[in-house]
């Protein structure tokens, strides 16, 4: 097929012409003047542009909130997407996300409110109860400059108490969209402006067989990075093939979580909080939530980020990755894949396929983010630390680290320092010593070289008193009170 | 007969809504990139320098030319008048770098082409050859380097600081580097400039100062300010980043506009925005502070540096008003405070919200709790012991007449259990730990008026059409933070009519003239001021014409809900107006309104600059992780004085979010500028204002409803927009105050601001020693 499809708002579009850089908030903004849905950033970080994506899952039809400006066209094809000029109340009136905003003076300059709105409606559709922690969880990707946020939390809370969901023109129209949706889907899909193309395979086997054809091609899966190399760099991402819809297979057998390439973030939240429950609070500081909407496990991986969000903590889980060109598959460690900054293991014509992690059921683990902003803020240092411990002694150390090198790395003199001794003090406080022999991290906008070597010292000192000590408040709980 | 005489809707001193919060929620609030664009709208975008400091020796455009829809380019040596936006007259402010560059990001040329996007693909194709200089970034590296003064620098002083200082028991001297800040406005600068016959131009834009953006571009064009019309109905915020910013933005567009006679549009992408736009001033703070050992004040001298960058924009009145809060809310026995307006490699900054009073009113805390900590004193009992009485004067000799502190601290301490939660966070300290608690409650005194005297004027437009419609105008711009609202429901008030009878229309330089900038607070101050005068001139004419058509004395006619009451006869409005306008009677008046008592001499450093003072404060407590320096505001509670508050729910706002706007300001809020001069925070990516769980996890806000100013201000309300900025002070120092208890409050903290998580554990590391 040549023509993209997707449903906006309650008009099936169809585009022959489109380039693999076309975004989405150009599309609304600049070709159908829809002008409710605003650019504040172009970077996916202001959420200004936020509008709903409703796509087929295996639970059915699911929407989530997005950023439009970072969202390529190309991976909108049968999708339903959802702008502000689609919020209506039962009776065309102000919807009660709307009026709650109204009513609670939730709007100042009134910029990012389309924004605020559609994040707090794919809020209030899923988790109508939402707390106040779970509201600023769904605001970590929206940025308002004027309100200092007090009263678009108390709009979000009566509008989850007014209720209303049933009544909620997606809930009515849920099977109807589903069906058109469907009708969408089917073979591969080729549309181009000019000389930027992209392609959309129609399923696993067909993306092995494009990357074979075009090897050189660009992998675009939720577009949370290579949709900045567009609107920010202007690189010339053609031919792009487009795999967000991809392997999206999550599954749990015995020890192991497996999870496809396509996985977002957001879907594999459940399962990690479940079985990697020390991980869960990391996972939720990963973007914001429109970032970890569109954002997949594979592409964090496949573009070899030297903090990596996932990368710290799976390596210490000693994660593999499946690597797959045309019907050919092999298997790695995932810490082997990261050659060198900005450098991967990855062949021309492969893409990574499928993550395997194994579940350290008895293992003592923790995931730390250091940021300058607690939320949707890239990483200063991360790390991922998981210690085996038996009969009172370290039988295995992995403590792997995001932005303290060129790529997610290991820090193997500390490990070394850990291994074999007595769970005790001693070690950790022999582990942070030898740590500074790991690592020659670097001075930039986020962190200081020093502040960085410090913070890596710091965390394996924070580590042992959670071991040694659970009941002790060693962590800024945003919740509760510590 | 009954009438109904309910009362109106949107009367003053009620919670009304934002008269846009419904366009706002829907979408449906245009913003001046949501225009319908003329037909053949075309696009420019900004050519930026890649060099901090050099002479441009050659320029290469051929690449530029050739792309796809590229009409042509704009450098210096095409305007037509004058190649200069400073709005100060200094003429040091180009709109294309001539001849040198001098800082990294500083505008050197615009493309024109048919889309933005091939505009901007365009600009990055051009070559420019530099030869470059050596650069000063920050103030001190810029006074080493003898790069002098931007504007002439001020000096505030009473008594012998010197003599006095020497004299004071106790003696402490320190250094304060204090970061700037971006706006951060949702909405980034934008213009489109559409080409009238002869020598006119309209514009719609995104600017607090319409008028000095058409009288910018009348210079630049070479015409006089009658051709132009500049045009704003709204901003997604402000913040004093649209004051003069927004001039240079529309200067451009308004010559592509003429040269090809298409309407212009022009919009910076974000990381343009914020590297060629001006911020909030970054300081260098040398002070001394001598005092007694109750920790009474008895001198003060300050140095206070700032980058203003490579030229004057509003460096000046910021630098004196830094040196106006200085003080905050102490009296200074003796004092001698001098400002340093640095000229530095950096883009010129300009005003943001406080408009350098915040930069000195820390200046006035960090001193309060160095006294604290040498003496053994919780800060705050330092504070109370040096606040202002009525009768005492400023540094620049304006009397104190309107001091309520006292009463309001005291009931914020009740409110918040400031005391018994002090105690709290010291003995969870005592225990030793990783999580440190800090708690701070800090004041604000802040002086409201323009300090340049003249911009303490505003007009007001008010028709009322023969259907009884109120078409309201006045010299504004609603940016947020709810003006036209405010202003509106002082109408409806006066004429006893629902608000929704009003139309708020957009602010427009052919409907009143000569305006002021919407800043230093005083919208509504100014504003509702001249609207009321208008609405008083066509009320007096009605009421005249009501006695003599209805028969009664004129003392018998009144303003009533919906009606004039005549005697005993109630006529509904409507029916007044048609009845007025068959009588041709004038159903349309001008309101002028101009602050009175105020002045300054700056050559002497004393007057009465501020009409009055609004007041404040903040008890703000904190966690933090010595381990990483991470922290949370754990809970805030506010007490601030709006006077008699026209809108409560919209001043809570405004408090509120200047609050959290402050606490950014002085925690995650970096500038970060590389070797090279390159600001390397220049997006959300890297810039990292408040997100919503930032605020404070318990936040109570309340306004000292018993307040009233004591001038006659606009019902008896205050300015409220920049005040509360103040307040995020409070979080800052609580910081400190965690941080301190590592070394068992032995020292404070003295972070630098911002307390980035880094500086807070570098510090942490330095006093664990």
């Amino acid at each position: 097929m040549t023509q993209l499809q997707f449903l906006l708002n309650d008009t099936p579009v169809t585009l022959t012409e489109v380039g693999a850089s076309d975004t989405l908030l150009d599309h609304l903004r600049l070709t159908r003047r829809m002008t409710g849905t605003k650019e504040g950033c172009a970077e996916g970080d202001c959420g200004a542009c936020t509008v709903l994506a409703g796509r087929l899952t295996g639970d059915g039809l699911v929407y989530e909130p997005i950023n439009a400006c970072i969202r390529l066209m190309a991976s909108c094809h049968a999708t339903h997407i959802v702008t502000i000029e689609h919020l209506r109340g039962p009776d065309g009136g102000l919807h009660p996300i709307q009026a709650a905003m109204v009513d609670h003076h939730g709007s100042q300059c009134g910029f990012c409110t389309p924004g605020i709105v559609m994040a707090l409606y794919g809020l209030w559709m899923t988790d109508p109860g939402a707390d106040e922690a779970a509201i600023k969880t769904a605001l970590q990707g929206n940025i308002c400059r004027c309100t200092g946020y007090a009263p678009i939390i108390r709009a979000a809370q009566a509008a989850g108490a007014a209720g209303g969901q049933a009544q909620d023109a997606l809930a009515r129209e849920r099977a109807a969209v589903a069906e058109r949706l469907a009708a969408m889907r089917g073979g591969r899909i080729t549309v181009a402006r000019g000389a930027d193309r992209a392609l959309i395979p129609a399923d696993t086997d067909d993306l092995a067989a494009a990357l074979i054809d075009e090897p050189q091609a660009t992998l675009v899966a939720g577009a949370t990075d290579v949709g900045l190399w567009v609107t920010k760099f202007m690189r010339d991402i053609s031919p792009a093939i487009f795999i967000g819809h991809l392997m999206k297979e999550i599954s749990v057998e015995g020890d192991v979580i497996r999870l496809g390439a396509g996985v977002t973030y957001s879907e594999a939240a459940p399962v990690i909080a479940r079985h990697i429950p020390q991980a869960a609070e990391y996972w939720q500081r990963i973007g914001g939530w429109q970032v970890r909407n569109a954002g997949t496990i594979g592409a964090n991986i496949a573009n070899g980020s030297p903090i990596g969000d996932t990368p710290p903590l799976l390596i210490a889980l000693d994660a593999r990755i499946v690597l797959r060109r045309g019907a050919d598959r092999r298997e790695m460690p995932l810490e082997d894949f990261f050659i060198d900054y900005g450098k991967q293991d990855r062949h021309p014509g492969e893409f990574v396929e499928e993550i395997v992690i194994p579940i350290h059921r008895q293992a003592r683990i923790a995931a730390y983010k250091i940021t300058k902003r607690r939320d949707s803020d890239i990483t200063a240092v991360a790390a991922g630390i998981r210690v085996d411990v038996a009969d009172g002694t370290i039988t295995a150390a992995r403590l792997a680290f995001g932005g303290m090198a060129g790529t997610p790395k290991r820090a193997r003199a500390a490990e070394a320092a850990l291994e074999g001794q007595p769970f005790a003090e001693a070690a950790f406080d022999a582990a942070a010593r030898a740590i500074t022999g790991d690592f020659q991290p670097m001075t930039d906008m986020r962190a200081s070289a020093e502040y960085r070597a410090t913070v890596a010292r710091n965390l394996i000192r924070r580590f042992w008193l959670e071991q040694s000590e659970p009941g002790l408040p060693v962590r800024l709980r945003l919740t509760e009170g510590v | 007969m009954k009438y109904d005489t309910a009362p109106i809707t949107g009367q003053a001193h009620q919670d009304t809504i934002h008269d846009s919060a419904i366009k706002h929620v829907t979408g449906r609030a245009e913003y001046t990139d949501d225009l319908v664009e003329p037909t053949g709208t075309i696009h420019a975008y900004l050519g930026l320098s890649t060099c901090a400091h050099g002479r441009i020796t050659g320029m290469d455009f051929t690449e530029t030319l050739a792309q796809p829809g590229v009409l042509g380019v704009l450098t210096a040596d095409d305007l037509p008048g004058v190649n200069d936006v400073s709005p100060n007259g200094k003429n040091d402010d180009p709109i294309f770098a001539d001849g040198t560059v001098h800082f990294w990001g500083q505008p050197v040329f615009a493309v024109i082409a048919e889309t933005r996007d091939q505009a901007r693909r365009a600009a990055h194709k051009a070559r420019i050859d530099y030869d470059a200089a050596p650069h000063a970034l920050d103030p001190i590296a810029a006074r080493d380097a003898g790069m002098g003064y931007v504007t002439d620098p001020l000096t505030l002083k009473r008594g012998d600081a010197a003599a006095a200082m020497a004299d004071a028991p106790r003696r402490i001297e320190g250094r304060f580097a204090v970061g700037g800040q971006d706006h951060f406005y949702l909405e980034g600068q934008i213009a489109l400039a559409i080409p009238g016959e002869d020598d006119e131009v309209a514009l719609h834009v995104s600017t607090q100062h319409p008028s000095e953006v058409q009288h910018m571009v009348a210079h630049v064009l070479g015409v006089p300010s009658n051709a132009i019309v500049v045009n704003v109905r709204r901003m997604g915020g402000g913040f004093g980043g649209k004051e003069t910013q927004m001039n240079l933005f529309a200067c451009v567009a308004a010559v592509a506009a003429k040269r090809w006679h298409r309407a212009v549009k022009i919009r910076p992408d974000r990381d343009d925005d914020m590297t060629a736009t001006g911020k909030r001033h970054d300081f260098v703070i040398d002070y001394a502070v001598g005092f007694d050992d109750d920790g009474r004040i008895r001198a003060v001298e300050g140095d206070l540096y700032a980058r203003c960058g490579f030229s004057a924009d509003l460096s000046g009145p910021v630098t004196d008003r830094a040196l106006f809060h200085a003080d905050n809310a102490y009296f200074y026995p003796d004092v001698r405070v001098s400002s340093h307006p640095m000229r530095t490699n950096t883009v010129s900054n300009t005003a943001f919200r406080g408009f350098g009073g915040p930069q000195g009113a820390i200046m006035a805390e960090r001193m309060v709790e160095e006294i604290g900590y040498a003496l053994g004193l919780d800060p705050l009992e330092v504070r109370k012991r040096n606040l202002y009485q009525n009768g005492q004067l400023t540094p620049y000799h304006q009397e104190v007449q309107d001091q309520i502190l006292p009463r309001l601290i005291a009931e914020l301490e009740e409110t918040s259990d400031y005391q018994a939660r002090r105690q709290a966070v010291l003995d969870w300290n005592a225990r030793g730990g990783v999580i440190r608690k800090g708690i701070a409650l800090t004041p604000v005194k802040f002086g409201i008026s323009f300090t340049a005297t003249w911009f303490n004027q505003a007009g007001a437009l008010i028709h009322i059409y023969s259907d009884g419609s109120i078409h309201l105008n006045h010299g504004g711009t609603e940016m947020g933070q709810g003006l036209n609202t405010k202003v509106a429901q002082v109408v409806a008030e006066a004429f006893q009519c629902d608000i929704s009878r009003i139309k708020i229309t957009k602010t427009t330089t052919e409907k009143v003239p000569n305006t002021s900038a919407t800043a230093a607070s005083s919208g509504t101050d100014l504003n509702g001021m001249a609207a009321l005068d208008a609405a008083n001139q066509i009320k007096a004419r009605l009421t005249a014409f009501v006695a003599e058509n209805w028969k009664v004395a004129e003392d018998q006619v009144a303003f009533v809900p919906g009606h004039v009451r005549a005697g005993d006869q109630m006529i509904a409005f409507n029916q007044v107006i048609r009845a007025a306008y068959t009588a041709r009677i004038q159903l349309s008046a001008a309101g002028f309104y101009k602050t009175p008592k105020i002045h300054w001499d700056r050559s002497t450093g004393q007057g009465r600059p501020f009409y009055y003072f609004a007041y404040g404060a903040a008890v703000s407590e904190v966690s933090v992780d010595t381990l990483t320096g991470e922290y949370v505001i754990d809970r805030a509670d506010i007490l601030h004085d709006v006077g008699r508050s026209l809108n409560p729910a919209l001043d809570r706002g405004q408090v509120e979010g200047a609050f959290v706007q402050g606490a950014g300001w002085l925690t995650t809020e970096e500038l970060w500028w590389d070797d090279k001069g390159r600001l390397r925070t220049h997006a959300p990516s890297t810039y990292k204002v408040p997100l919503a769980s930032d605020r404070p996890r318990v936040f109570n806000v309340a306004l000292a409803d018993w307040s009233e100013a004591t001038e006659r201000t606009i019902k008896r309300s205050k300015a409220v927009g920049e005040p509360p900025f103040v307040l995020g002070i409070s979080v800052f120092e609580a910081i400190n105050m965690a941080v301190a208890s590592v070394a068992d409050y032995r020292e404070p903290a003295r972070l630098d601001a911002p307390a980035t998580p880094e500086r807070v554990l570098m510090a942490v590391e330095r006093l664990r020693g």
